[in-house]
């Protein structure tokens, strides 16, 4: 312990980052130990008459009176007892309350921008001309000198675009001419208004030929991505690839065309849907990342259905013992092949469902596989297959473990799924970096090595302080005093 | 009620007063009683600038959520629906409008858009045939809402998306016109600094909007001195990187939404005697976290590390305190000592909150793989080995970590090497589709459109250039005692707030050659401002910026900018103003592509 924990400090120290952890020398877990008991000692004599005096507050964390909980309270009379029901009867009936003098507050928006009254007859007549109420409530800022003189029903397309803007609801039909009908747009634009744009181009697309809609957004950029946007936001798929057609944007063609799949819920019809994506003008690496998708859906479907006949036929051991919690269809391919590792391991090459067959049918590299089947095959504990794992022959016959993604990162698979020390010690002992090996030996407690490692490091100190670990008497202990009192070793402290 | 906002230097309970005041106006148009259905997204913003008592000053009797199907009954005249101009709410609304019809006595509906009327959206009503079922259709500009004292947000969860994903100006617009609500109570704004090219467009839309009002000059004496509009964009590095600040790591483990904290309730399970048999809460502890909190108000921007010793040093206060019952022996002294025990109680109550939340977070800061992750924040940050695949991130990925944290430390790579190696590129990809799913593919379409995640263009890393005329990684950081903004991330400071610095100080001329390689343009406008309303300030006097965030802010820069704002010499303070409060969580999220 003494070792490691020196180790920690050095690291620590000489480490270039900054630990993240509480100054030793001012040990703050200490101190919040520390407040934390003097929080304790103080409720013993204050007792708990505080909850009436600070403000009242629902356990959940809502003060009470705040929209939230009132919510919940004012919605929630038909299901609560007669006792709560008049309590809120009381809280909410209104004859309750006097009616409060309004704050005199001069602070109002309204007030601020309502510079000057307005000539009356005007005020009706530009009332009679809208259909909605004509205050608006927002801070009527940009109010054009325009509007004072519009008294016709003739806007040109920059008061239309205005009263639009303050919500004013007029019609648009009066714009006839393609020429009208930019202007208005152009106007719009140069607002920035999102609405009042979007607005003007629902109306350019009822009135206008899809052909020339398209072609003069084109180039207006602005009008353009608003169009898209407002197309995405109502869900009209068609326009929207017809125009990335025209805009000849193919990437987000194929992209906008393959984000479709995401709604479709049948697996047989997702499956239809991804092969018309395959082809599409997607990158380079996407188009094999699409067909990747289409081929595992398809495999996933083949394989749900064997496995799910399996499974209610109740003879295979596997299924039996280890009923499948979730049906694997669409699920990420780490995950299929976790699935088929753990289910359909030792299956010939094939099998739809082998994990070899699928290693090489979407050329899982070699790490992403030995860690995947590593983890299947530990949580079964498997660990005959564990070994294979691992064992590799060369031309002469002899075995060697090898692991491509670093025996400190097996073990640790191992450990999480409870491997027996036994089986540990193997792995612990193959990690090359001796640092490395005794503090993952030392962590999960393979006493051998960290004895046999600390003696091959003649360093007697640590197996001094290891000693102190062990249980008394067992046999651990032993074999550290018959090294210790071996004449044998050399030790270097 | 909100006392906590006039604190600052500038007072925001004029803000909030004003918008309660419309909400009050809009009330009372629609005569007699009300029942007002929620979009529920839209209950913790106003929640933070009006409590149920004031509506129902105004006749809200009943207040529902917005719903499917039919209205829960309510015996009155009104039914408003508080909305935000969505689509799929005015699906609701019209189901919820066409089943009420058939059942008996006729109410008045109305509907209030916020922040927006939105023409789409009455079309959609029109469509339905429910639009001429609404007496009142207004907008309430709930644009700009006051959090504390110096924090103001939209609360748009959308706008970074809109602005630079979908290039949709939208809420460009609402923030222009937010900042028109601004001007209008504090005073004309002289002068206004922006990088970034959505900064460009409001403040272009500001100069617009001030040239079409012609309404009486406005006369109030100018609070502040500066606008400073900043793109994200031009700073996509800070929020991917974890936030260091205890407020940061609240809401990086938490999440802080309108203020409030929801925790597991375990910790703060009331220990009392004879309580045992009652069952531990299983509901969330709710919290609200601003500066109205004394103790909260010291310790939120502080690192985390230099929290443990203030709540130590406040508990032995308190304990002193409560002792000092023992010396009052005369009435006079009882009643004295009395008088103070209300105060006493709140501060012991906040002690234990914050000691409770400070040990729940210690969990998560103490663990292996926090360590490891900020090993590797720090790495990419300090410009080691940004251009390899990064051994931490493939074990993330390999132990099927969530994918929202692998996305932020592969962007965080990507954005601290200035792209990343099409090799590299391509194999994180590969590795994040196989892991997690090929529909994922979407994601990172979306990712490499906003720049966070692209591959290097030209072979040429600018970071380092970025990084050393900055300063933005510091090798010395105080945590107790910080004498720099890096503190916020124990080390790297935040660029977003660095460049506010330089133009407080010395001005960003001295910076033009990492202005040009940051996006977009930088501009300066002068709004001139009549001679009776020209500050003359006094010696010593701070300056008061605005700074306004376009597509968020964390956590951790606002703690930055307030270090900068109590600097004694630092000669700005900062009023903070922002689309969305966010983290990298929460940024990678809204980019991330779910099914319509």
């Amino acid at each position: 312990m003494n070792r490691t924990k020196v180790d920690e400090e050095e690291y620590w120290n000489s480490s270039k980052f900054k630990a993240f952890t509480f100054d030793d020398e001012d040990d703050e877990l200490s101190q919040l130990k520390e407040s934390k008991r003097a929080v304790n000692s103080l409720r013993d004599f204050v007792d708990d008459e505080d909850d009436d005096d600070l403000e009242r507050v629902s356990w959940s964390g809502e003060p009470v009176g705040s929209i939230s909980w009132s919510i919940k309270e004012t919605a929630g009379s038909s299901g609560s007892s007669q006792e709560g029901r008049e309590q809120l009867k009381s809280r909410n009936s209104f004859s309750t309350y006097a009616q409060l003098p309004k704050p005199s507050s001069t602070y109002s928006l309204s007030s601020f921008f309502r510079g000057r009254t307005r000539p009356g007859s005007f005020q009706s007549l530009s009332d009679a001309l809208s259909d909605v109420p004509a205050k608006s409530y927002a801070p009527e800022l940009g109010r054009p000198k325009g509007e004072y003189r519009d008294y016709s029903n003739d806007w040109s397309p920059s008061d239309t675009v205005r009263r639009l803007r303050k919500g004013k609801v007029c019609s648009l039909e009066r714009f006839r001419s393609l020429q009208d009908k930019l202007q208005l747009l152009e106007e719009a634009v140069s607002m920035h208004d999102g609405n009042v744009i979007t607005a003007v181009l629902i109306f350019l697309k009822r009135t206008l030929s899809k052909e020339i809609l398209f072609r003069e957004l084109e180039v207006r950029q602005v009008a353009l991505r608003h169009l898209i946007h407002f197309l995405k936001e109502i869900g009209d798929q068609k326009l929207l690839l017809d125009l990335f057609r025209f805009l000849d944007r193919t990437e987000e063609l194929a992209l906008s065309h393959y984000r479709e799949h995401l709604n479709i819920q049948d697996p047989e019809k997702r499956k239809e849907f991804l092969k018309t994506c395959i082809g599409l003008p997607f990158s380079a690496e996407d188009s094999a990342h699409i067909q990747d998708h289409y081929t595992l859906l398809e495999r996933q479907i083949i394989i749900e259905a064997n496995d799910r006949h399996l499974e209610s036929a109740g003879q295979t051991e596997i299924f039996r013992k280890h009923p499948r919690k979730a049906s694997i269809l669409n699920m990420p391919l780490v995950t299929t092949l976790f699935y088929s590792c753990f289910y359909h391991y030792t299956e010939a090459e094939g099998t739809f469902s082998s994990p070899v067959n699928l290693k090489k049918t979407f050329k899982i590299p070699d790490k992403q596989y030995v860690l995947t089947a590593l983890a299947a095959r530990a949580k079964l504990r498997a660990w005959h297959d564990v070994d294979a794992l691992f064992t590799t022959k060369n031309w002469l016959g002899y075995t060697k473990k090898r692991a491509p993604i670093g025996f400190h990162r097996v073990v640790e698979i191992l450990h999480k799924n409870s491997a027996p020390v036994q089986v540990l010690q193997e792995y612990v002992n193959l990690v090359e970096d001796v640092d490395t090996k005794l503090n993952l030996a030392t962590k999960f407690k393979c006493h051998d090595v960290v004895i046999d490692t600390c003696r091959d490091l003649k360093d007697r100190q640590q197996l001094l302080a290891y000693r102190s670990k062990v249980d008394k008497g067992s046999a651990e202990e032993e074999k550290i005093d018959a090294i210790l009192n071996s004449s044998q070793i050399r030790w270097k402290n | 009620m909100a006392a906590h906002l006039s604190y600052g230097r500038v007072n925001l309970n004029v803000l909030r007063e004003a918008v309660r005041r419309e909400l009050r106006e809009f009330l009372d148009k629609c005569a007699g009683s009300k029942a007002i259905v929620w979009d529920e997204y839209l209950t913790g913003p106003f929640g933070l600038i009006a409590q149920y008592s004031l509506l129902k000053e105004h006749e809200v009797e009943k207040m529902f959520t917005l719903k499917g199907s039919r209205l829960p009954a309510a015996d009155v005249k009104n039914i408003i629906f508080f909305v935000r101009p969505r689509l799929e709410l005015m699906d609701i609304i019209a189901e919820n409008v066409l089943s009420e019809d058939r059942r008996g006595p006729t109410r008045d509906f109305h509907i209030l858009f916020v922040p927006r009327r939105s023409l789409l959206c009455e079309q959609r009503l029109k469509d339905l045939g429910v639009l001429g079922s609404f007496i009142h259709r207004d907008e309430y500009s709930l644009d700009l809402i006051p959090f504390d004292g110096d924090l103001l947000s939209m609360e748009s969860e959308g706008a970074f998306k809109e602005c630079y994903l979908e290039s949709d100006q939208t809420s460009l617009y609402h923030a222009a016109k937010g900042l028109m609500t601004m001007q209008a109570l504090y005073g004309t704004i002289p002068q206004i600094f922006g990088k970034g090219e959505c900064a460009r467009q409001v403040a272009n839309m500001m100069i617009r909007m001030k040239r079409e009002f012609t309404g009486s000059q406005n006369s109030i004496f100018p609070v502040f001195d500066n606008l400073l509009l900043l793109d994200r964009n031009v700073d996509l590095l800070t929020p991917l990187a974890t936030q260091l600040t205890y407020e940061g790591l609240i809401d990086e483990i938490y999440g802080i939404q309108n203020s409030y904290v929801k925790l597991p309730p375990e910790k703060f399970a009331p220990k009392k005697q004879g309580d045992g048999g009652k069952e531990l809460p299983t509901e969330a502890k709710k919290l609200q976290l601003n500066s109205a909190e004394e103790l909260y108000a010291e310790i939120r921007d502080k690192n985390f590390n230099a929290v443990g010793s203030v709540l130590s040093k406040k508990a032995k206060v308190i304990s002193a305190a409560f002792e000092e019952r023992h010396n009052a022996k005369t009435v006079g002294e009882i009643k004295q000592f009395v008088s103070q025990l209300p105060h006493m109680q709140a501060a012991r109550g906040s002690l234990a909150n914050h000691t409770s939340i400070a040990e729940l977070i210690k969990d998560v800061t103490t663990s292996e793989d926090f360590f490891d992750k900020l090993t590797a924040e720090q790495e990419f940050m300090s410009g080691v080995d940004t251009d390899k695949v990064n051994s931490y991130i493939e074990d993330c990925i390999a132990q099927k970590h969530p994918l929202i944290k692998v996305l932020r430390l592969v962007c965080l790579q990507s954005v601290c090497n200035s792209g990343l190696k099409q090799k590299v590129l391509d194999y994180y990809k590969r590795e994040i589709l196989q892991t997690y799913g090929y529909e994922h593919i979407l994601t990172l379409y979306n990712l490499e459109k906003v720049g966070l995640l692209k591959p290097q263009t030209g072979g040429r890393n600018n970071y380092p250039t970025i990084r050393k005329t900055l300063r933005l990684w510091m090798d010395d950081v105080n945590e107790q005692n910080p004498t720099d903004i890096s503190y916020v991330y124990s080390g790297y400071a935040p660029l977003s707030v660095r460049l506010a610095q330089l133009l407080s100080r010395p001005g960003w001329r001295s910076i033009e050659e990492v202005l040009r390689i940051l996006p977009g343009p930088h501009f300066e406008e002068r709004q001139p401002l009549p001679t009776g309303l020209q500050k003359k300030r006094q010696p010593g006097e701070n300056r008061v910026t605005l700074i306004f965030f376009l597509g968020g802010v964390t956590f951790a820069e606002i703690a930055a900018l307030r270090f900068l704002s109590q600097l004694e010499d630092g000669g700005t303070e900062y009023v903070i103003a922002t689309t969305k409060l966010m983290n990298g969580a929460s940024w990678i999220e809204s980019l991330m592509e779910k099914p319509f």
